[in-house]
């Protein structure tokens, strides 16, 4: 049996996956197997497959992902720690055609972000906010999160999280869902293939309601790993989260064309 | 001539945004500014204008809604008082770091803290030196009338465009609160999307294929980076101070004291000075009108003329004054007065304040 050469294998026929070109070719600066590459892979291709990319407006939050700027080969801002519904909204409000959608992590959006949050989505703002809840704060070093879990480590919470002293975690999700000016709001993970093309298909879902003019919010949450946070390897942060976060954050929709699923 | 109207200040400022073609307003109410809100609210200008109006769920929220939009190529502007400018001021710290051009308004109370709602000039330091985190600035206009109100808002968007920088209108609740008579500019025409698109090749509008893409930020993860960032900043900010200092001298010609105020205390200091003159004292007024670039420049040649005392009045302990110093270095006598924290002072106390200070001391 003679091996095929490169030239011979690279042909069209056999090309089964691509990089859209609405990722630049910049090294990604996340940890190997954090799983914020991969929700803005996702996001990219889905603007890319709706043909969006000459009228989106990202924005991006402070956190680990502050710089999805620099991978996300389209316009973006840079907004404030927690600010980036605010921001959305000043865009959003000035140029009603545009596709504006907010990228940020769980302290941005459910911590100091958390009136932007509840605001502008009980406004009823036509936009995408992909909120990414890893349980900690990736980039400030594994502090607790508004979302970290009961018992749950961080370097804030070293003991595990007292909930007695400090709080429970914060469902904002579910929070968001119950006001009327969410339109969709849904929770995905992106740890294996058949996750990846959920989230995939729930993100088409919310930027094709920003599309069509749909009224209010769509709300992507992706709960996420965080293995230099937990201070775990990728594959034992995966397993973690499935027998852990999952529990506590259910998969699934949670409201669908402005109706709470059942 | 434009169309004549009474008006409070703060309804000025409003109708002067519309007219110089805002695309938006976004705030939030405090006393004594929520006039301006209310007015456009009252006003309906997305029919006049399609000027978007929006009350923000708190002036954090509001100032960031002006960097949004701004770093889409838009024509913003948002207003407040002193608690309230104090919460955007991380903001304006991003909105001067991303180099966005912005007009805002702070019609200032008595403070610290929640302080009062009578008139102040207290927040002159936070105004001038910077207010949030980093090294810049910003250009403050502090208008002395409700047709500074007006005038100011044009003025702020053109030199905000220019510099791409915000822009403060620095008011006192005298001046957000009196009513004066008003020569309104002629309505000028919003941008439309495309002019924006061409006009603004920084601004967030939607890559287009084959464009390079925009990237609005203030963040530098090298040190050296920044640093580059900083000095570019700082030569705007020089070429500023070079071009952009605004002043009225008045009876300054022959002056041996001069009394150096803005805003109302202007006001109050131009009567002081008939006053004076009446008593054969010979007293000057400088007006300062843009607080950032200061006109140390003039001072200083007012300080060559032979003008023997200047005295800061400010509605403040003493903060515009430590400008002054810097600018006279010692070349004559400086001292200030001002009565504060809401209270407002009469002529003739700025007048014995001046012969007691200045002349006699
Ligand atoms: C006003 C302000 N406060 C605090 C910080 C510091 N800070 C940066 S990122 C961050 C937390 C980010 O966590 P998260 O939003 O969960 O995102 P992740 O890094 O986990 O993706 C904090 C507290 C900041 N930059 N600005
Ligand atoms: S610190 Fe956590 S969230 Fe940040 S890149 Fe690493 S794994 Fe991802």
């Amino acid at each position: 049996m003679t091996i095929p050469s490169l030239e011979e294998i690279i042909k069209p026929e056999n090309l089964v996956y691509e990089k859209t070109d609405l990722m630049t070719d910049k090294a990604l600066s996340y940890c190997p197997g954090c799983g914020h590459g991969t929700a803005h892979r996702i996001i990219m291709e889905v603007i890319e497959e709706l043909g969006l990319e000459e009228d989106t407006i990202g924005i991006a939050p402070v956190g680990c992902s502050v710089l999805a700027y620099e991978f996300m080969n389209i316009d973006m801002t840079q907004a404030a720690h927690g600010r980036a519904p605010a921001v959305a909204t000043g865009i959003k409000r000035c140029w009603p055609d545009k596709i504006v959608f907010t990228y940020q992590g769980d302290g941005d959006l459910a911590a100091i972000g958390t009136a932007e949050t509840i605001h502008a989505c009980n406004r009823g703002e036509q936009i995408v906010i992909v909120f990414i809840n890893n349980g900690i704060y990736g980039m400030t070093g594994g502090q607790m999160a508004p979302t970290t879990l009961p018992g749950m480590k961080s370097s804030t919470s070293p003991y595990g999280r007292d909930v007695e002293m400090m709080g429970n975690p914060l469902k904002i999700t579910e929070l968001v869902a119950q006001l009327p000016g969410t339109f969709f709001v849904t929770r995905q993970a992106v740890h294996t293939p058949a996750a990846v093309r959920k989230a995939k298909k729930a993100l088409k879902k919310a930027f094709e309601n920003q599309k069509d003019k749909k009224p209010g919010v769509s709300f992507v949450e992706i709960v996420s790993n965080c293995n230099s946070g937990w201070k775990m390897t990728p594959v034992d942060a995966n397993k973690w989260m499935e027998e852990n976060m999952f529990p506590y954050y259910p998969m699934g929709d949670i409201k669908v064309d402005g109706q709470l699923v059942k | 001539m434009g169309e004549l109207k009474l008006m409070k200040g703060n309804e000025a400022l409003a109708e002067a945004a519309i007219r110089a073609g805002a695309d938006a307003y976004f705030g939030y109410p405090i006393t004594p500014q929520s006039e301006v809100i209310e007015y456009l609210m009252a006003e309906k200008p997305y029919e006049r204008t399609g000027m978007v109006v929006l009350q923000a769920e708190s002036e954090i929220a509001a100032i960031n809604m002006i960097y949004g939009a701004a770093g889409s190529g838009k024509k913003v502007m948002t207003s407040s008082s002193s608690p309230g400018i104090s919460l955007k001021q991380e903001g304006l710290s991003y909105i001067a770091g991303a180099e966005l051009p912005c007009v805002y308004a702070n019609v200032v109370r008595g403070g610290p803290g929640l302080g009062t709602i009578q008139p102040s000039q207290a927040d002159y330091f936070q105004s001038t030196k910077g207010g949030g985190h980093g090294d810049y600035r910003q250009i403050v206009l502090a208008p002395a009338s409700v047709q500074e109100m007006a005038d100011f808002v044009k003025l702020g968007f053109e030199l905000a465009f220019e510099y791409r920088m915000p822009v403060l209108i620095l008011a006192d609740g005298v001046i957000g609160q009196m009513m004066e008579k008003v020569e309104l500019f002629d309505q000028m025409p919003r941008l439309t999307d495309d002019e924006i698109a061409e006009k603004y090749p920084w601004a967030t509008t939607g890559k287009k294929k084959g464009t390079q893409r925009r990237i609005i930020t203030s963040l530098a993860l090298q040190a050296h980076e920044m640093e580059a960032h900083n000095m570019m900043l700082q030569k705007k900010y020089a070429d500023v101070t070079e071009k952009e200092v605004r002043f009225e001298a008045i009876s300054c010609e022959d002056a041996e004291y001069i009394i150096v105020a803005y805003g109302s205390s202007a006001r109050i200091a131009q009567k002081t000075v008939e006053l004076a003159r009446k008593q054969g004292i010979k007293a000057g007024l400088f007006r300062l009108i843009t607080l950032f670039p200061f006109p140390s420049k003039a001072l200083q040649n007012l300080c060559k003329q032979g003008v023997k005392g200047f005295l800061a009045v400010e509605m403040s302990a003493g903060q515009m004054v430590e400008d002054v110093m810097l600018s006279v270095r010692g070349c004559a006598k400086v001292d200030h007065f001002g009565r504060f924290g809401g209270t407002i002072h009469t002529p003739e106390e700025v007048l014995n304040a001046l012969k007691s200070k200045i002349i006699g001391g």
